[in-house]
């Protein structure tokens, strides 16, 4: 079999496993923004209710996290699981597990943003929605980018964990197409994709870093 | 005319009084100094003014209009419709600037004449190029604020404040984060804007200024006014702890 041959046979994969990195990525960033404001909501029992979430999230591995989303449904309501519900497992289940971390990174980067910001859009008549869309959320995203690329890259590669749901992304293929032909090549091929996704991404978030540095 | 008028403004943080009653009346096109030790009050007294916090009893009426108003021993604040309007009568200068980061100059001063004025854009520009002249900042339109030095960051704050035609000014001792050369830059361009008759209220540690831009100086101590009046009174008073505070600040 020629690298050509298991590329070929690997590319399906690929396409599922940039779907899971998209569709995690977007959905986590969108809802972790969510889970960050009700973390630091006034409401002390919402507050903490986040609290408790964030810290299951991050306390328990992942593969355990995708396993419960997947058979969960089964066991808690009796609803049978059907093989399409695979890949939507999975994508919960990353969505979930991802919102919490990058809850945490939103709040790090809420919380820096100096109170002297909020006095002066209270002085110049901002509402509180304008404040937070204009002029903190901005400050925000160029303080928190190198902590979401440390994430990002880290997804790159937990999208393998999918394999546990026998999604067949990248490495679920590559396992099999190793076990298949006996051959030590098809986890060359998976590295280097792995890798050169990676570096795609630090590229991309380096861009953003320079494009943002136009103030300090 | 009064623009402002505080009536028995009482303050506290935890239990520590921090504002006694106090009362002060501020006319149009005066310009109102507060000295005082630090700790004596001033900034939160100008802070609950401005509304940044929330006093416990006393009155707070802008234009006749109030914005809190004593009810049985407690200050009872108006409704957010009127107290958004309120909000517009006034502006402030901090003592750290608070620019926006992300903002060019151009941008800090116009952003919010036109996103919460609704300001005809055109007009805003023209109005806010006029105030960087006048602050000598025409150059540095489109600068951002970590470019420019401490002074001409509060240059620009200033024009941020007067980009919403307050009625009333407030300075929030807007020179301490400054050295002396930058402090004589803002001491200018506060004199210029009392000669064009600018309604102003300035906490200050800058005491010559005091004495020299005031219509009206105010002493604060331990939360009490100590000594008011002309400068002439006021700096020329036999109150003890008066005379404590600017001899210390002589012997410097």
């Amino acid at each position: 079999m020629t690298i050509t041959d298991i590329i070929k046979q690997l590319s399906s994969g690929m396409g599922v496993t940039i779907e899971i990195f998209f569709v995690t990525l977007v959905s986590s960033l969108i809802l972790g923004l969510g889970l960050a404001l009700v973390r630091m909501s006034k409401f002390k029992i919402l507050s903490i209710l986040a609290k408790i979430y964030i810290s299951i999230m991050r306390g328990t591995p992942l593969m355990l996290q995708l396993l419960v989303v997947y058979f969960g449904p089964y066991f808690i309501f009796g609803i049978p699981i059907t093989r399409s519900y695979r890949l939507n497992a999975v994508l919960i289940g990353f969505a979930l597990n991802y919102a919490a971390y990058f809850a945490e990174i939103y709040r790090g980067g809420i919380s820096a943003i100096p109170d002297g910001q909020y006095e002066a859009a209270k002085l110049l008549g901002y509402s509180k929605s304008q404040t937070f869309i204009h002029i903190v959320m901005p400050q925000v995203v160029k303080r928190i980018i190198p902590a979401v690329a440390n994430e990002t890259i880290t997804l790159v590669k937990d999208t393998s964990l999918a394999f546990t749901l026998a999604v067949a992304e990248m490495f679920t293929l590559t396992k099999q197409l190793v076990a298949a032909q006996s051959s030590m090549i098809p986890f060359v091929v998976a590295a280097v994709f792995y890798y050169v996704f990676n570096l795609l991404v630090a590229m991309f978030f380096d861009y953003l870093e320079k494009k943002l540095n136009y103030y300090r | 005319m009064n623009l402002l008028e505080m009536n028995h403004i009482k303050k506290s943080f935890d239990g520590l009084e921090v504002l006694k009653d106090i009362s002060l009346t501020v006319n149009e096109g005066e310009v109102l100094s507060i000295i005082g030790p630090s700790g004596s009050g001033k900034s939160t007294l100008l802070r609950c003014a401005t509304m940044l916090e929330k006093i416990d009893d006393g009155d707070i009426i802008y234009l006749g209009e109030a914005a809190a108003k004593s009810e049985g021993g407690k200050a009872a604040y108006a409704k957010a419709a009127d107290l958004k309007r309120i909000h517009g009568y006034y502006g402030l200068v901090f003592q750290n600037f608070n620019l926006f980061p992300h903002y060019s100059v151009i941008k800090n001063i116009t952003d919010a004449p036109l996103r919460v004025q609704h300001r005809n854009k055109d007009e805003v520009f023209e109005e806010a190029k006029e105030l960087l002249r006048k602050m000598g900042l025409s150059d540095k339109a489109n600068a951002y604020p970590y470019q420019l030095s401490g002074g001409q960051q509060q240059r620009v704050s200033i024009a941020r404040a007067l980009a919403m035609n307050p009625k009333i000014l407030f300075f929030d001792e807007p020179t301490s984060a400054l050295d002396p050369e930058l402090t004589g830059e803002i001491l200018k361009i506060i004199k210029n804007l009392a000669a064009e008759k600018m309604t102003m209220v300035i906490v200050t540690h800058e005491m010559n200024f005091a004495r020299n831009v005031s219509d009206y100086v105010i002493f604060m101590d331990k939360g009490v006014i100590v000594e008011e009046g002309s400068p002439e009174t006021v700096f020329n008073s036999q109150n003890q702890r008066m005379k404590e505070f600017l001899g210390k600040l002589n012997a410097e």
